[in-house]
């Protein structure tokens, strides 16, 4: 079970927005004993998921909450937008897949930097990411 | 009723606790190698201290309440203590119980004309005791289980040593199954290491790793990488011939990663990269 | 606008990089760099990484998108003092950054750059005879 013991909600619409919410979420890592590693591929997935979201959906929300389940404290983020929404979900998690001229590494990527990755998407609605990173994992 | 009991372990604080002192140092099991009477007495009376003076009227049996709180704090300190020492859970338990028969004791010299009401003191007493014991236990084995932890700590520490072997060049035994945590630990040390001592070459020595399969493989691949990526270069030595066998059997492709059969000729490479010699000096020559 | 500076030291270019890198900012050294190289002629590019705290999948790109570039220009890339823990991200993201050189610090880079250079002039140098040769 996991709980949430803080929350924050943060708007990204600007570039400064950007640098702005990757600052809370390193606060927020380094509030609950992240280490360095840990806290680097956070930052990194985040990194790759408010891209995705100011390049198709020209910015969103984001909610970084720290959330803690038995002995073990995490952050978890939200990233939330109403843009045009993922066609084909399972195409978008391979590795080199991109509509985009990218190197189509963001999705799967960020997967793999995470603890709990989950994806929703509705055409013409939005995109909805949530990941958890726990401090010791 | 209970209005004399609380009354009454106030008033006999003292004689509970030499009664208390008296069974516990009767006892055989008791660790006077662990524990001091001094230390011993110190602790019993801190517990008694606090048990006796939070005890009020409408919380003597409900061990929910606030007040007690201190007495369970007090008491839960000291089995964690216990636990970190050394002591078994019957020595831990023995000094619960043995207050309780102190009380107890302490308690049938007092009311002695009034059976029914001894009795249903007793219960009340025994309920307290009880829960404590629990409590007692139960603060035991999160005492042990955070030295288990701490232990399990210090062993992925211990059992991933980086060796600066020669100027240059470090060497990390990994002894035991590599799984993905570990690998972890074993990545970040040896990043950490090439920074801080600036060397160029890393040999991973898997000698005392017992099976190498295509996921022990994907962490070493990934250890290499990223060793690489920092501008060091990482040989893999001590590939034993089933190693071998069950890499090529499992199609896991080690091409690109410069792999020795032992630490020795890994060594050997590694000073041919550097452009060093190793030469036996002629015995005529004095040193 | 923010600029990363380059700066030249004989046959190469340096960039420090002491910031967090966002998206126009690498956009921006991808172009500069390419220009300079072109411009000076310059034989090696070094970049040194070791006050980034994170380089993601377009950063990375751009760094492997640098090399490339200075490939065809006839310049060698190294990047020089990347962090564990960005190396440890950049792999588990997927991003070995094939084709880019790298050394532990600016010195074992510049060393590098040098005997790169070096062995490639031994190679025309080599040719050249080849050429001779075959002309007499």
């Amino acid at each position: 079970m996991i709980l949430s013991l803080s929350k924050d909600t943060i708007q990204v619409l600007k570039e400064q927005d950007v640098v702005f919410l990757k600052n809370r979420v390193k606060e927020t890592a380094v509030k609950i004993k992240m280490g360095l590693v840990n806290q680097t591929r956070l930052l990194t997935a985040c990194s790759e998921l408010v891209r995705n979201m100011m390049r198709y959906a020209d910015g969103g929300v984001c909610i970084i909450e720290v959330v803690s389940s038995g002995r073990n404290n995490g952050v978890r983020l939200t990233f939330s937008d109403r843009g045009p929404g993922i066609p084909d979900i399972a195409a978008a998690m391979r590795d080199g897949f991109s509509t985009g001229k990218s190197l189509g590494l963001g999705l799967p990527g960020t997967k793999r930097l995470v603890n709990e990755f989950d994806i929703k998407s509705k055409m013409g609605e939005g995109t909805v990411v949530t990941i958890v990173k726990w401090a010791n994992g | 009723m209970s209005l004399k009991t609380h009354q009454l372990l106030k008033n006999k604080k003292k004689t509970i606790l030499e009664l208390w002192m008296k069974n516990q140092l009767a006892d055989e099991s008791l660790r006077e190698d662990l524990i001091s009477n001094d230390e011993l007495r110190s602790q019993s009376e801190e517990l008694i201290d606090a048990l006796v003076s939070n005890l009020s009227l409408e919380n003597f049996t409900n061990l929910e309440s606030d007040e007690w709180s201190p007495v369970i704090e007090i008491l839960g300190g000291i089995s964690i203590t216990r636990a970190r020492q050394g002591f078994s859970p019957r020595e831990t338990g023995n000094f619960v119980f043995s207050l309780k028969e102190a009380i107890l004791d302490v308690l049938q010299q007092e009311v002695t004309n009034d059976p029914a009401k001894l009795f249903s003191e007793s219960m009340k007493v025994n309920r307290i005791m009880d829960s404590l014991s629990v409590v007692t236990f139960e603060t035991f084995i999160k005492g042990r289980e955070e030295v288990i932890l701490r232990q399990t700590d210090e062993i992925t520490e211990i059992s991933t040593p980086v060796i600066r072997v020669w100027e240059g060049i470090l060497a990390l035994p990994i002894i035991g199954t590599l799984d993905s945590a570990r690998t972890q630990i074993v990545m970040e040390n040896l990043l950490q290491e090439i920074v801080e001592t600036g060397s160029s070459i890393a040999i991973l020595d898997i000698s005392g790793v017992p099976a190498v399969d295509s996921l022990v493989a994907q962490h070493l691949i990934k250890t290499v990488s990223a060793t690489r990526l920092m501008g060091a270069e990482c040989i893999i030595s001590g590939i034993r011939p089933e190693i071998a066998q069950t890499v090529v059997h499992l199609g896991i492709d080690l091409s690109n990663i410069i792999t020795k059969a032992t630490l020795a000729s890994a060594l050997a490479y590694s000073f041919k990269v550097m452009r060093l010699e190793v030469k036996k000096i002629s015995t005529l020559t004095k040193l | 606008m923010d600029k990363i500076p380059i700066l030249r030291m004989g046959a190469f270019l340096l960039v420090t990089i002491q910031v967090d890198l966002y998206d126009r900012l690498a956009l921006n050294l991808e172009a500069d760099l390419v220009k300079m190289v072109n411009k000076t002629n310059a034989k090696g590019v070094l970049i040194d990484i070791s006050a980034v705290s994170i380089v993601d999948s377009f950063m990375g790109r751009i760094i492997g998108n640098i090399a490339s570039m200075s490939k065809i220009l006839d310049a060698e890339t190294v990047v020089v003092g990347m962090q564990p823990a960005v190396a440890i991200t950049l792999i588990e993201l997927g991003l070995p950054l094939k084709g880019v050189h790298t050394a532990l610090d600016m010195e074992k880079g510049m060393n590098m750059l040098k005997s790169m250079i070096d062995s490639n002039e031994e190679d025309t140098d080599e040719d050249q005879t080849d050429y001779d040769l075959i002309a007499e």
